[in-house]
C-alpha cells in the first residue's frame, strides 16, 4: 500500500515537472493577466517583422538621447511591450503583442502560405505589392488616415515625400498607401574603403566588374538585388545619356528599364553576371559588413542603413569606409506595415489595435528609438511644430565646434516637400560627405535616379530564379580534361578489381 | 488505473510519435510534391527535369566531388591518429582521444568563422581557392567523425592476431596490409558514413568559405525559396535515394558496436 502511494506521488510529481513549465512557457507575459474582467479579455496582437528590426530597448543610461527640442529619448524595454502598457493607457484596453520575426520575404511568403496567421507583418515594396495583388491584404480604416486625430502619428507623420511615393504607387488601380504604411526605407549603393578606390570608380554598378579590384567586390546573394545591379551596368551606357537624363518622362521610363524582365534581358543579364563571378569575391548577404571592416573586400553592394551600420562598426575600429550611390541608377525600396486579412478576420478591435500598433512606432520619439537602434531611415519625419527627427539628425551629424569647413546638406524633400526648405537643412562637418548622413537620407539628386523595383509574375518570377540557379550551378563544361581522364582511369581498376575478384579468387 | 500496466514497451511511446511526426509524415510531403506539378496534377515532369538539366546533373557531381574528395582526405589523416592512439601504450588514452573530439563541443559555425580569418591569413584572399577551402572546412568540420568508429575497431583488434601473423614470418607492413587493414575495414566504413553523407549536403561550410557554387543542399533551399515546391522535393527524394542506396551498400561492411562512436 505505501509503495503504491509513493509511485503515484512520485509520477505526479513528474508530471508536474514537463507540464508546468511547459504552460508557463506558452503564456509567457505574467505581467498582464488573461482577464481584466469576465467581459472584457485580451486582445492579441501577432506581429511578424524582420530580425533585428525594432528597438530592443535595454541601452545603458549613458546612451541617453538628449535633443534640441528637449526631448530626452532611452530605450527601456523593447517597443512592442511600451506599446502594451500605452494602448492600455490610452484606450483602456490590454493587448498582448505575440512578436515573430521572419528572415526574408519570401520566408514569410512561405510561412503565410504554410498556415502561420499574422495580423500585422512588415514585409518590403514587392511583397507588399504582391499579397495586395493576391487580395491577402486588409486596407487600414479611414480613421487611421485622420490628421485630426493626434494619436495618428502614422498619418500626422509620415514623410511627404514618402506619403507620395506610397499614393502614386499602384498595384491593380489601388495605391500602396491604402494597404500598407512605411516603416523603413532606403536605396543601395556601394560601400567602399575610400583607401582602395576613389569615389569616381565606386560610383558606378561597373564597379563590380572592374578588373582593377579583381576578387575584391561583393554582390547579394540575392536574386532580385543582384539582377538590378547587373540590369544598370548592362544599361549603363543608355541610363546615363544626356537624351535619356533630359526626358521628359525619365522616371517613368528609368522604371521601365529597370522592371525589364522579357526573356532577352533576363538571357544578357545572365551573361553579363557570369561573367562578373569570375570578377567578384562572393555573394554575401551579411557578411560583407565585417568583411570591408577586416580589409577582405575594398567595395560591397549594401543596402543603404546597413551601409550606416556597417560605417559606425567600423569607426571603431578606426577604419573610415564610406557610401556610393551609382550615377546610373539606384534601388529605392520601403519595407511596411500590411494587416493581413487572414489574421484580421473582421475583428474590429484587432483592427484597432494592429493601426494603433503602427501609430505607436510612428511616434516621432520611437522612430528616433527605432532608427538608432537599426540603423536604417524611418518613414518618419514629424510634424512641423515636432522637430524630434530633425533633431536627432542634428544631434547625429551637426557639425562640432572643432569642424572647420561645414557643408549644407539640405533635405527638405524628405521633410516637408520642398527641397529648398532652409528649415530643414543640417549643417554638418565636411568629413560627412559620402558618409553615414549621406547614406541615411539621400540627397534629392540622388532620389532623382531611384526606381522602384516591382513585383514580377509568378511567370517571370521564375524566369530570373532559373537566371539565378544557371548562374550558381556548377557547369559540368567547366571540367578539364585532365580530371575526366582521372575518373575514367579510377572507374576502369574499380571494374578490372571487380571483374578479377569474382572470377579468380 | 488498473488496466494499463506500464511496461519498458511504454517508454517507446514518444520516440514513435516523434518519428511519426517529424520523419515518416514530412516524407510522405515531400513524395506528394515531388510527383505533382503546379496543378496538383500528377507528374514526372520533375523527376525527368532532374536527369536532364545541365544544372542538376552538375550540382551532383559538384556535391560528389567535394563529399569523394573530403572522405578520402578524412580518411588519410585520421587512419594513422586512429592507429597510433589505438596502439600507443600510454595508459590515459582516451584523454588523447577527448582532445581530437573537444573541438566538436565548439558551435560549428563559430570553428569556421575562425578558420576563415585562418586561411585568409595563408591565402590571402579567399576567393582564388573555393572548393580547396571547401574540402579544408570540411575536413575540418568532420574529422573527428572519422577518426572515433576506426579508434573503437582498432582498440577491439585482438593483439594475439598480430603475435600469430609475426610467428609465422610476416613483416610489419605485412602484419598491417594482410591482418590490420582487413580487420580494421567496419570503422573505416563507418567514418566514411559519417562524413560523405553530411559532406553532400553541408552548405553552410560552402557558404560561409565564400564558395558560391551550389550543392545539393543549396539547391533544395533556392526552389524552396522561390516558392517552387515541387522540384525542390524531387531532388530532395532523390538525395534521399542516393543515401538509402549508399547506406544500404556499406551496411554490409560494419558492424553494430563501431558505428556507435566511442565515447560519443
Amino acid at each position: 500500500m505505501m509503495r503504491n502511494i509513493n509511485k503515484a506521488v512520485w509520477w505526479c510529481t513528474i508530471s508536474a515537472l514537463i507540464i508546468v513549465p511547459l504552460f508557463t512557457g506558452i503564456s509567457n507575459d505574467k505581467h498582464i493577466p488573461d482577464k481584466v474582467n469576465a467581459k472584457e479579455e485580451v486582445i492579441t496582437l501577432r506581429v511578424c517583422n524582420w530580425e533585428e528590426y525594432i528597438d530592443l530597448g535595454d541601452w545603458d543610461e549613458e546612451e541617453l538621447i538628449e535633443l534640441d527640442n528637449g526631448a530626452e529619448i532611452i530605450g527601456v524595454n523593447p517597443l512592442y511591450e511600451d506599446f502594451e502598457n500605452w494602448y492600455y493607457e490610452t484606450y483602456g484596453r490590454r493587448v498582448r503583442v505575440e512578436y515573430s520575426c521572419f528572415g526574408t520575404n519570401e520566408d514569410l511568403y512561405n510561412q503565410l502560405t504554410l498556415g502561420d496567421t499574422y495580423d500585422l507583418v512588415c514585409p518590403s515594396d514587392y511583397m507588399i505589392m504582391k499579397l495586395m495583388a493576391e487580395d491577402k491584404a486588409e486596407p487600414f480604416s479611414a480613421d487611421f488616415f485622420d490628421t485630426g486625430n493626434k494619436l495618428n502619428y502614422y498619418a500626422n507623420g509620415v514623410s511627404p515625400y514618402i506619403e507620395n511615393v506610397f499614393e502614386e504607387n499602384k498595384i491593380n488601380g489601388e495605391s500602396w498607401k491604402k494597404y500598407a504604411a512605411c516603416y523603413m526605407w532606403g536605396i543601395t549603393g556601394v560601400l567602399y574603403n575610400p583607401e582602395i578606390m576613389t569615389e569616381e570608380e565606386a560610383s558606378t554598378w561597373s564597379v563590380f566588374n572592374n578588373p582593377k579590384f579583381f576578387r575584391q567586390v561583393t554582390l547579394k546573394d540575392n536574386v532580385r538585388d543582384t539582377y538590378f545591379a547587373v540590369l544598370g551596368y548592362l544599361r549603363a551606357d543608355l541610363l546615363t545619356s544626356r537624351d535619356f537624363l533630359n526626358d521628359g518622362n525619365y522616371k517613368e521610363k528609368l522604371a521601365d528599364i529597370m522592371n525589364d524582365v522579357t526573356p532577352d534581358t533576363i538571357q544578357a543579364v545572365e551573361e553579363l553576371l557570369q561573367d562578373m563571378m569570375g570578377n567578384v569575391y562572393a555573394l554575401e548577404t551579411d557578411s560583407g559588413k565585417s568583411d570591408m571592416v577586416t580589409g577582405k573586400i575594398a567595395a560591397n553592394y549594401q543596402w543603404s542603413g546597413d551601409a550606416v551600420y556597417a560605417m559606425d562598426l567600423a569607426e571603431e575600429d578606426n577604419v573610415y569606409l564610406k557610401f556610393a550611390v551609382p550615377r546610373e541608377c539606384t534601388n529605392l525600396w520601403f519595407d511596411g506595415w500590411l494587416m493581413l486579412k487572414d489574421g484580421i478576420d473582421g475583428n474590429a478591435e484587432k483592427k484597432h489595435a494592429a493601426e494603433a500598433f503602427v501609430n505607436f512606432l510612428s511616434r516621432p520619439d520611437n522612430a528616433v528609438r527605432n532608427m538608432n537602434y537599426i540603423g536604417y531611415t524611418s518613414a518618419i519625419a514629424g510634424s512641423d511644430d515636432d522637430g524630434t527627427v530633425f533633431s536627432y539628425l542634428n544631434w547625429c551629424y551637426g557639425a562640432e565646434d572643432e569642424d572647420e569647413n561645414v557643408i549644407e546638406y539640405p533635405i527638405g524633400y524628405f521633410f516637408s516637400g520642398d527641397a529648398e526648405d532652409e528649415k530643414y537643412i543640417v549643417y554638418a562637418g565636411e568629413s560627412q560627405i559620402g558618409r553615414q548622413l549621406y547614406s541615411q537620407y539621400p540627397s534629392d539628386e540622388v532620389i532623382s535616379r531611384a526606381s522602384i523595383m516591382g513585383y514580377f509574375n509568378d511567370e517571370e518570377t521564375k524566369n530570373i530564379n532559373q537566371m539565378w540557379i544557371n548562374v550558381r550551378c556548377f557547369n559540368l563544361k567547366d571540367v578539364p580534361l585532365a580530371i575526366w581522364v582521372v575518373l575514367g582511369a579510377v572507374a576502369a581498376c574499380i571494374i578490372v578489381l571487380a571483374v578479377k575478384h569474382r572470377y579468380f579468387s | 488505473m488498473k488496466g494499463f500496466n506500464f511496461s519498458r514497451k511504454h517508454l517507446g511511446i514518444p520516440y514513435g510519435m516523434f518519428l511519426t511526426l517529424f520523419v515518416a509524415a514530412p516524407l510522405f510531403v515531400i513524395i506528394y510534391y515531388a510527383f505533382t506539378n503546379g496543378e496538383g496534377k500528377p507528374s514526372l515532369e520533375n523527376f525527368t527535369g532532374f536527369f536532364t538539366s545541365p544544372n542538376t546533373i552538375g550540382t551532383l557531381f559538384y556535391s560528389l566531388s567535394i563529399a569523394v574528395v573530403t572522405s578520402i582526405v578524412c580518411l588519410l589523416l585520421a587512419y594513422p591518429v586512429a592507429y597510433i592512439l589505438a596502439r600507443s601504450r600510454f595508459k590515459q588514452k582516451s584523454v588523447i582521444v577527448v582532445m581530437f573530439v573537444l573541438p566538436m563541443w565548439i558551435n560549428f559555425t563559430l570553428r569556421i568563422t575562425a578558420l576563415k580569418e585562418i586561411l585568409t591569413l595563408i591565402e590571402g584572399n579567399l576567393a582564388f581557392h573555393p572548393f580547396l577551402n571547401t574540402i579544408i572546412g570540411m575536413t575540418y568540420d568532420f574529422l573527428p567523425f572519422m577518426i572515433l568508429p576506426m579508434y573503437t575497431t582498432l582498440l577491439k583488434l585482438d593483439g594475439s592476431l598480430l603475435e600469430a601473423a609475426s610467428d609465422l614470418g610476416a613483416g610489419r607492413f605485412q602484419t598491417f596490409i594482410k591482418v590490420t587493414l582487413p580487420l580494421s575495414v567496419p570503422g573505416i566504413v563507418s567514418g566514411l558514413v559519417m562524413v560523405f553523407l553530411p559532406a553532400m549536403t553541408n552548405y553552410v561550410v560552402l557558404d560561409m568559405l565564400y564558395n558560391s557554387t551550389y550543392i545539393m543542399g543549396s539547391l533544395i533551399g533556392s526552389y524552396f525559396s522561390a516558392y517552387d515546391w515541387h522540384n525542390g522535393s524531387m531532388i530532395s527524394l532523390i538525395l534521399l535515394i542516393i543515401i538509402l542506396v549508399f547506406t544500404l551498400v556499406t551496411n554490409k561492411y560494419t558492424d553494430d558496436d563501431t558505428s556507435r562512436g566511442g565515447i560519443l
